[in-house]
């Protein structure tokens, strides 16, 4: 088979702040065979995302082509002019966004953007091309073919957008789709489809592909070959089956290590806790946003009571998708969102439902982290000013003791001292996490609420964070509430799972127990739903169509 | 358009009526602390003090000041505009052709400088970073940063020193001829234009200049399309919301400019005449033209707030 | 542009040509403005030339006034008014506005919203009306003006403070601080500020430049500086009488007008910039 791409030494300069020139891709070469889907992946920063944007002859603004040959169908897109760039793109390269929604014109309905790629080339009629577009509706499975065309964007679901922006690539019929990570906004149960609906259109009409990625498990569903990216240089590129079952460099072997990680379970068994009062009851908690109703109960309720029980010295997982309350569940419980009605008792005493009506030692006792570092850490402050902090408002520290502290805090997450006089800015995204965890730790709390802060992470990053709160929780017997998404991460640490669906708390179980086939049905569904490093599982997974309608946001 | 669009435009109106009434408070007794008793000021140095106890009851001066406030009020909204001091007419009177004569210049200013600070500001947006948008921006910077009445002499040094193309000052009360018209309006429809013009500009180039960079123009730029078909279907009707709202807010800009070229040019509108009042401390024409004065801008700022609402594409 | 690095890599700062020369003029202005009295060659008061608007010389550098006074000294005092006068005022507003902007947001509630509405009322009065009627009302005197002028812009800088930290008070680290108990003078010392200072002296700037603005014009309509001292809209009032014939009396002072709010506009549009280049750090 002919290489439809044939990509040669390829560099790709960017300029920064101060007027440097740095190359972000460093001599990269592969190819592309025809009706080939290839995934680019790589942590963020890792330049995935500009190599697939060279395939269309474009670079981000700072950025540059500098040196190499793409070349595309015989015609080197980094060479040819802009007018002959325009007239591939759309016709024999077509692009699906990272996020279909900030991608989509408001201002337009959705078919309109649809067939703009026909109107633009005039490769049909435009009743011809209104016709083709909702048989491709109809192949990547979108509800309401016939019509969702005439909604504007911000009338359809997440999910649906990604779809109908996939239908927007391929309505020109190109040869090659770059995917740009089309999923990872995306909750799990609705990815399912969307990957499904994208493999079946691909593979029906022998289109080739870039999956542009930084999930192992979503790119084995897809891709014929990977190529793993780190710094803009490429580590290893091999088939999907060799990748992941013969990695040979050490880079892509971490990356898999990362992704299996090892069942853990805290020192203290069920048994022995349970004699003990347990450290944080959460009773009957009802809480929401928005305006007041005439009954006090805000309009938007995102918490429809909720019931949790945590002994010292155990992990606690919550896990479900976006808008399922879990996020407001912690901030209830730090008390920056007082409930509606409920309440929080920590070691068994009643907590005020205001952080401000909670006694210092009360509030030094429960810490919470968040998962943003970069917003979680003031951008004014010096490390050792954001980790004394702490220190002087809880224990009155001062002087060299408290300096003599952070140093120790900062060997306890492994970070070097001489971050100390560091801005928050210098860090990288783990490092920065890390100092989260330490000002948390400052306190020397009991129990600390971790929300989501794995998820802004790469994989081997993320990785390393787990490890690091295992091993603080063995030295110093913390407890945690381990709030995310993901389940393998919950899995990693946690000694029982809380699912929580619309609100509510729907199943508490060991995470053995996840997904047997007593458990409840939307956890159940939730479990069969994350992706598995083995490429024949999404093909061989089989979902109860039932359950999917019941639960799926699609 | 739906409820959420009526209950939010609702909302800016209730708003636009609460601070229209605080305004009207606000300019009526900061006229209230003038110094000085208005019945002695009327009746002159001579009077007896009888007399003056007798002005002061039949002008209600005597009343507690929220009492005069709502008549005040009352008045303006019947259109009783009561009397001036100075010379004893109705205000209404006074402020007749006045205020059509500055409605007059507003609208030639606003027809002529809308087109251009719209086809400037979207072009330089267009051709970002271009030497072409430098010299738009640094030139609309330049305007923004001098008093209005610089542009005026600038305009008179230029126009009627050195070019002698037009009289230095205008103040033709009767207008014969189109040539005459000109002569009378240009000079102050230059300033008040380049004054206005600058800040669409500015306003309007920022509007276009954040819809290019969004994401779904990149989109479209993927799919092929034309720098043209970028800017005209995807960035412009995006940003139409934007610059409908630079417009009022910029207009609102000419009622600032219009008080200093008026008294410049000894234009016979409102702004002259409330200055005069200034001078001679007309209480009553004071209170009235800094109403209509404060309905004008509030009307504007409104406008610019709705028209806001009223396009954002979310909401349709 | 051109660029001139001041060794980045000791100060990790970019500072443009553009931007020192707004500097250097906004500094000349602020040392004629404390020393101007022992530089003026002549009397500003005294009539000094028999021919009124007289024309450039070596002896008069910038001409003479509409009543033979020299222009060149009256200039020297005039920026002690114009620039003393805008700055006290802008502190004023500034200070009041940030501190109140700040205050909004983190307080919130009905604090928030009765004074974010009172202030948009009185935001809502065109400036140079707001300055005419009250000036009208009290008569003028340099406290009234930078009472009036401070009165003014507070409204402005209210906005553009509570704007700022609206947006640093829904961040994370502020939820932190709230979660460990920490009160509100704290969150708005600590945690906001710093994190507001910048655009806020940007702000700064951007409200010198209108209140300058709007005191010549205030002065140039008689409302303002009152004679016998002049500010420099003051003097171009006095000297309008020379527009006609192109007198340096009626040009000089607007031309200082303008060195000071564009070196300014363009000080702001050119600060010096923090360079976020790890790979140099």
């Amino acid at each position: 088979m002919a290489n439809l791409v044939e990509i040669r030494d390829l560099k790709v300069e960017a300029k920064t702040d101060s007027g440097r020139t740095v190359e972000i891709i460093r001599g990269v070469s592969f190819d592309i065979a025809e009706g080939e889907i290839v995934a680019l992946i790589g942590e963020s920063g890792s330049g995935k995302t500009t190599i697939a944007l060279t395939l269309m002859g474009y670079a981000r603004a700072g950025c540059r082509i500098s040196k190499g040959s793409v070349l595309f169908a015989d015609k080197d897109m980094a060479a040819i002019s802009e007018k002959s760039r325009a007239s591939m793109r759309g016709t024999k390269v077509a692009y699906v966004p990272q996020s279909a929604a900030a991608a989509f014109n408001p201002a337009q309905t959705i078919m309109e953007q649809v067939i703009e790629v026909a109107r633009i080339h005039k490769l049909m009629p435009m009743d011809e091309a209104r016709v083709r577009a909702v048989d491709l509706f109809r192949a990547l499975a979108l509800p309401n073919p016939d019509t969702i065309g005439s909604r504007y964007p911000h009338q359809v679901s997440g999910g649906q957008l990604q779809r109908l922006s996939a239908a927007m690539a391929l309505i020109g019929n190109p040869k090659l789709v770059i995917f740009d990570e089309p999923t990872t906004a995306l909750d799990v149960t609705t990815q399912i489809e969307v990957l499904r609906a994208f493999k079946s259109v691909m593979k029906k009409k022998g289109i080739g592909g870039v999956y542009v990625s930084h999930d192992l498990a979503v790119v084995a569903q897809i891709a014929d070959r990977i190529l793993v990216l780190k710094n803009g240089e490429v580590q290893e590129i091999g088939t999907t089956a060799q990748i992941l079952s013969a990695p040979k460099h050490p880079y892509t072997r971490e990356l898999l290590g990362a992704f299996k990680p090892a069942s853990y379970a805290s020192h203290v068994k069920a048994a022995d806790a349970s004699s003990k009062v347990p450290i944080l009851e959460v009773h009957d908690v009802v809480a929401g946003y928005g305006p007041l109703k005439s009954n006090g109960q805000p309009t938007i309720l995102a918490l429809k009571s909720v019931n949790l029980k945590l002994e010292q010295g155990r992990n606690l997982g919550i896990i479900g998708e976006s808008g399922c309350g879990k996020s407001t569940l912690a901030r209830v419980i730090a008390g920056i969102l007082p409930p509606f009605s409920g309440s929080v008792c920590f070691d068994g005493k009643e907590l005020s439902a205001d952080a401000r009506g909670r006694t210092r030692d009360e509030l030094r006792k429960l810490q919470i982290v968040f998962q943003f570092a970069d917003t979680a850490l003031n951008p004014a402050k010096s490390i050792s000013d954001i980790v004394g902090r702490p220190l002087a408002f809880y224990h009155g520290m001062g002087g060299g003791d408290r300096e003599a502290r952070i140093d120790q805090l900062l060997d306890m997450v492994h970070l070097p001292r001489a971050l100390k006089h560091r801005q928050p800015s210098e860090l990288s995204g783990g490092q920065k996490q890390r100092v989260n965890l330490a000002r948390a730790l400052a306190a020397e709390p009991q129990l600390i609420l971790c929300d989501e802060i794995t998820s802004a992470l790469d994989t081997v990053v993320a990785a390393a964070i787990i490890d690091l709160l295992k091993e603080l929780q063995r030295e110093l017997g913390l407890s945690y509430v381990f709030i995310s998404h993901d389940l393998s991460v919950v899995q990693a640490i946690c000694d029982e799972i809380a699912v929580m669906y619309a609100g509510e708390k729907v199943a508490q179980m060991p995470p053995s127990a996840m997904g047997s086939q007593d458990s409840h049905p939307y956890s159940r569904l939730l479990f069969s739903s994350v992706p598995k490093l083995d490429p024949a599982w999404l093909d061989s997974l089989e979902r109860d169509p039932e359950l999917v309608r019941a639960f799926s946001k699609l | 358009m739906n409820t959420q669009i009526l209950s939010l435009v609702f909302k800016r109106l209730l708003v636009a009526i609460v601070t229209l009434l605080i305004v009207s408070f606000a300019v009526f007794f900061a006229t209230e602390m003038l110094p000085g008793d208005v019945a002695e000021i009327l009746l002159g140095q001579a009077a007896t003090p009888e007399a003056v106890a007798g002005l002061r009851t039949a002008m209600h001066l005597n009343d507690p000041a929220i009492l005069r406030f709502i008549r005040w009020l009352y008045g303006l909204a019947t259109g009783d505009l009561g009397i001036s001091y100075a010379n004893n007419m109705p205000i209404s009177h006074l402020i007749g052709g006045r205020f059509v004569n500055s409605l007059k210049l507003a609208a030639v200013t606003a027809l002529f400088s809308v087109p251009i600070a719209l086809t400037l500001g979207i072009t330089a947006a267009m051709l970002r970073g271009s030497l072409y948008d430098r010299i738009v921006t640094t030139i609309t910077i330049a305007v923004i940063s001098v008093p209005e009445f610089m542009v005026a002499t600038s305009a008179v040094l230029i126009f009627a020193v050195y070019l002698k193309w037009l009289p230095a000052l205008s103040f033709a009360n009767e207008v014969h001829s189109f040539g005459e018209l000109l002569r009378v309006f240009a000079m102050p429809v230059i300033t008040l234009s380049f004054v206005i013009s600058a800040q669409m500009i500015r306003m309007t180039r920022a509007a276009v200049v954040e819809t290019l960079n969004t994401p779904y123009v990149e989109m479209a730029l993927l799919k092929g399309a034309s720098r043209r078909r970028m800017v005209l279907k995807h960035a412009l009707p995006n940003a139409l919301g934007p610059i409908v709202n630079a417009i009022a807010l910029s207009l609102s800009y000419l009622l600032g400019g219009v008080i200093i070229v008026e008294t410049i040019f000894n234009y016979p509108g409102i702004a002259k005449l409330m200055v005069d009042a200034v001078a001679t401390r007309d209480l009553p024409l004071i209170q009235t033209c800094a109403m209509i004065f404060c309905l004008a801008y509030l009307f504007l700022i409104t406008l610019a707030d709705i028209i806001a609402i009223l396009s954002n594409p979310r909401l349709r | 542009m051109a660029h001139f690095a001041l060794s980045p890599r000791r100060f990790g700062y970019r500072f443009n040509v553009v931007g020192m020369i707004g500097f250097a003029i906004i500094l000349f202005w602020a040392l004629i403005a404390i020393f101007g009295p022992f530089l003026t060659p002549y009397p500003i008061g005294e009539i000094v030339d028999f021919d009124y608007f007289g024309a450039m010389s070596s002896k008069f550098w910038m001409g003479t006034d509409y009543l033979g006074r020299d222009m060149f000294s009256r200039i020297l005092m005039g920026a002690r008014y114009t620039v003393g006068i805008s700055l006290a005022a802008v502190m004023i507003s500034c200070v009041t506005g940030v501190v109140l902007g700040m205050s909004a947001a983190v307080i919130g509630g009905w604090f928030d919203t009765a004074l974010s509405r009172f202030l948009d009322a009185l935001n809502s009065i065109p400036s140079k009306l707001f300055g005419l009627v009250v000036v009208a009302a009290i008569g003028s005197s340099i406290p009234v003006l930078i009472f009036t002028l401070a009165v003014i812009y507070t409204p402005g800088c209210y906005r553009f403070a509570r704007a700022l930290a609206v947006n640093i008070n829904t961040m994370d680290f502020v939820t932190v601080a709230r979660a460990r108990g920490e009160r509100i003078g704290y969150l708005i010392c600590s945690e906001i500020f710093p994190n507001i200072v910048g655009p806020v002296l940007a702000d700064f700037g951007l409200r010198f430049v209108f209140i300058v603005l709007l005191l010549s014009g205030l002065s140039f309509l008689g409302l303002g500086v009152q004679p016998p001292n002049a500010d420099w809209g003051a003097l171009v009032r006095e000297n309008i009488g020379g527009l006609p014939f192109g007198a340096p009396a009626v040009m000089f002072p607007s031309l200082a007008i303008a060195s000071l709010t564009i070196s300014v506009n363009l000080l702001i549009d050119n600060l010096p910039q923090k360079i976020r280049d790890r790979s140099v750090v």
